[in-house]
């Protein structure tokens, strides 16, 4: 097992060389002179020479590309253009805004869409199946911006039972501890606020937990119904085992795999900042972050927001990698 | 006087209803076994061999498969409409089965321990260090070695033969009244598949149970079985004790089969085999199934169905017109 653990992370090492050598080189790819870009075409040549010294860009490219990496590798993710703060500080807050949205977004697609796939497969080709299937279908193909608005206008607008836009009331003042408001307001005992949180946080992570959930109801059934043909679920079955214990022991445990992939992709997705979902419920997260950065042509920002998407997403590939040799005992010895 | 039968099976029907409607896989077949008993069902892939094990455990796919008729009496009673529950009961308990491919019968992710210990601990008041006791008991009856240390082994780390004599460790752990044995030694390789056998005859005498042996292959029958079932085509066509069937077969499927059998001593440059395949279940509608391939068919054959004549042997009958002496005379 360590070793498997060993090796899979040493694998992490390539990749993350080749991603940091990427957006490097996401300065090069802008054409003509990156600081006169930035600046606008009426920057005087004073101005334009003091960004080049700020960026670098008057030395040579490796030594340029390991001051970025020695500055990475201490936490200094560079300073943004527009707010002339340290990008590491503003970004974080936001990271962790997605973060709390993702996790609960993917917790109400993990729970509805893996037991939708099994009941689904347990009821195979019953009005039941059909029934997930549909909601399955329409889940992936509805747009999320169109969904998001829908819920706005049912759920805030008609019958307003829920607020439509940002993390809390403008009158909710949570003290940041973790970022994570669901835990901030829970740990200080501020059950008011966690109330707040909670009715602010219900329709974004609806919105963004429809297309996982189907994909994943989708996935669980075309794995449960290849595990349930299998030898070995006959054997369960011929044991006297009940039907229940069946499917969600002897079945799931070995239908999970692929689910588990998903997942982890699916997540990683999220976490990248979901930029429509953010920007119709107002959320102040990371893809809102980079996308208003990208407006703002705030390079620093936007390298440094796609090198933390891009780390996050390798690093729940690499969980997901290690998950894998806890269900399955055969990964440890290949 | 005889035993008690143990499982008595009754003109047993199973279907399977597919969009191009009713496919009998299984037609009208009588069997029984008596306690301490191995009985062989022996046919070619496809005469219902292992459909017929199936709907006695009650593990016929449904849909598509379904009982459409008969009796299956275990122990008196009637299997065939017995709730879910209590066949759930039955199964693993009183009435266990062990399968042809030992490499995927096995929950690649659970130990052997974990494995054994379940059919225990769902029919049985037991608990866990108990049932691991009882795991370790069964795991020595069947032959297998530092039985402490495999308990936390999974399947992966073990030989096909060993998964095999795990598979009949977990069947007996509840002591079961019948065992069906779904071509134990298919997959096997030949000097493991003589040891299976010799520990299945064993077990037998040494637990008194009943054994309902179903294989395709008649040196099996011949090394363990007391008496054997011939099945074509979803129906039984002979029926005997095991000497008589060697010495005196009657139907021309039996006497095919048993010319099949390579015997080292003759010198042949091609083996005999019997011409044809087996039919589609439900392709012959009319006539003897297996007239298509009798070289003694004749007019009548392709007409009626024969019934199972008694042959002069006592407890022996066989289905082909070729026995039909009224009909001879007619």
């Amino acid at each position: 097992m360590t070793a498997y653990i060993i090796r899979r992370i040493l694998m992490l090492f390539p990749v993350l060389f080749g991603m940091s050598v990427l957006v490097f080189s996401i300065i090069y790819l802008i054409p003509g002179n990156p600081a006169q870009i930035m600046l606008g075409q009426r920057a005087t040549p004073e101005a334009i020479a003091e960004v080049e010294k700020q960026l670098g860009l008057d030395q040579p490219f490796y030594i340029q590309y390991f001051d970025y990496v020695g500055n990475l590798l201490t936490g200094d993710l560079g300073t943004s253009i527009k707010t002339k703060g340290a990008v590491a500080a503003e970004l974080f807050p936001h990271l962790l805004a997605t973060v709390e949205l993702t996790i609960v977004a993917m917790t109400i697609a993990i729970f509805i869409g893996v037991n939708a796939g099994i009941i689904s497969a347990w009821l195979h080709n019953t009005i039941a199946d059909y029934a997930v299937m549909v909601f399955a279908l329409v889940g992936v193909s509805m747009p999320v911006f169109w969904l998001g608005l829908m819920e706005q206008y049912i759920f805030a607008v008609e019958l307003s039972w829920l607020p439509s836009t940002s993390r809390t009331n403008a009158l909710t003042d949570v003290n940041p501890i973790t970022h994570l408001y669901l835990i901030d307001t829970l740990i200080q005992g501020e059950y008011a606020q966690f109330k707040d949180v909670l009715r602010h946080i219900i329709l974004p992570s609806v919105a963004l937990a429809t297309i996982p959930m189907a994909i994943i109801a989708r996935i669980t059934r075309s794995s449960m119904l290849d595990v349930m043909k299998s030898d070995y679920i006959r054997t369960a079955r011929a044991k006297g085992v009940k039907g229940f214990i069946v499917v969600y022991k002897h079945s799931l445990r070995n239908a999970v795999i692929p689910v588990m992939t998903v997942i982890g992709l699916q997540a990683g997705l999220l976490l990248g900042g979901a930029i429509l979902t953010e920007t119709i419920f107002g959320w102040p997260g990371l893809g809102r972050y980079i996308y208003d950065a990208i407006q703002a042509r705030d390079y620093p920002v936007i390298q440094s927001g796609i090198l933390v998407v891009a780390t996050i997403f390798v690093f729940i590939n690499l969980i997901v990698d290690l998950l894998y040799a806890v269900v399955d005992p055969r990964i440890k010895y290949n | 006087m005889l035993k008690e039968y143990e499982l008595q099976v009754k003109g047993l029907r199973t279907s399977f209803f597919t969009d191009d409607g009713e496919v009998p896989a299984v037609d009208d077949v009588d069997f029984y076994v008596r306690e301490g008993e191995i009985l062989g069902i022996v046919g070619e892939s496809g005469c219902g061999k292992s459909v017929t094990s199936l709907s006695v455990m009650g593990l016929i796919p449904k849909p598509p498969g379904k009982i459409v008729g008969g009796e299956i009496l275990f122990k008196g009673e009637d299997l065939v409409h017995a709730s879910e529950k209590r066949m759930r009961k039955l199964r693993g308990n009183d009435i266990a089965m062990i399968f042809q491919e030992p490499m995927t019968s096995l929950n690649p992710l659970f130990t052997i321990g974990d494995q054994l210990v379940e059919a225990l601990l769902t029919h049985k008041k037991v608990n866990k260090k108990q049932a691991r006791q009882k795991a370790v008991e069964k795991m020595k009856l069947v032959g297998l070695p530092r039985a402490e240390e495999l308990l936390d082994d999974y399947p992966h780390q073990l030989s096909g033969g060993m998964r095999q004599r795990v598979m009949i460790a977990m069947a007996l752990m509840c002591d079961p009244k019948v065992l069906i044995a779904d071509e134990p030694t298919t997959a096997l390789d030949v000097t493991i598949q003589k040891q299976i056998l010799k520990l299945m005859r064993e077990l037998n005498k040494k637990l008194n149970m009943a054994i309902i042996m179903i294989t395709h292959d008649l040196g099996v029958v011949a090394e363990v079985c007391d008496r054997v079932t011939v099945m074509y085509s979803g129906k039984v066509v002979e029926e005997s004790d095991v000497k008589t069937i060697f010495k005196n077969p009657q139907h021309p499927y039996t006497k095919g089969l048993l010319a099949s059998i390579p015997d080292i001593r003759d010198k042949v440059d091609t083996l005999y085999s019997i011409p044809g395949n087996v039919p589609k279940p439900g392709s012959i509608k009319r006539g003897c199934r297996f007239a298509p391939r009798c070289q003694f068919a004749f007019d009548r054959c392709f007409e009626e169905d024969p019934e199972l004549y008694e042959v002069s042997e006592p407890n022996h009958l066989a289905r082909c017109f070729l026995l039909d002496e009224e009909g001879e005379q007619q």
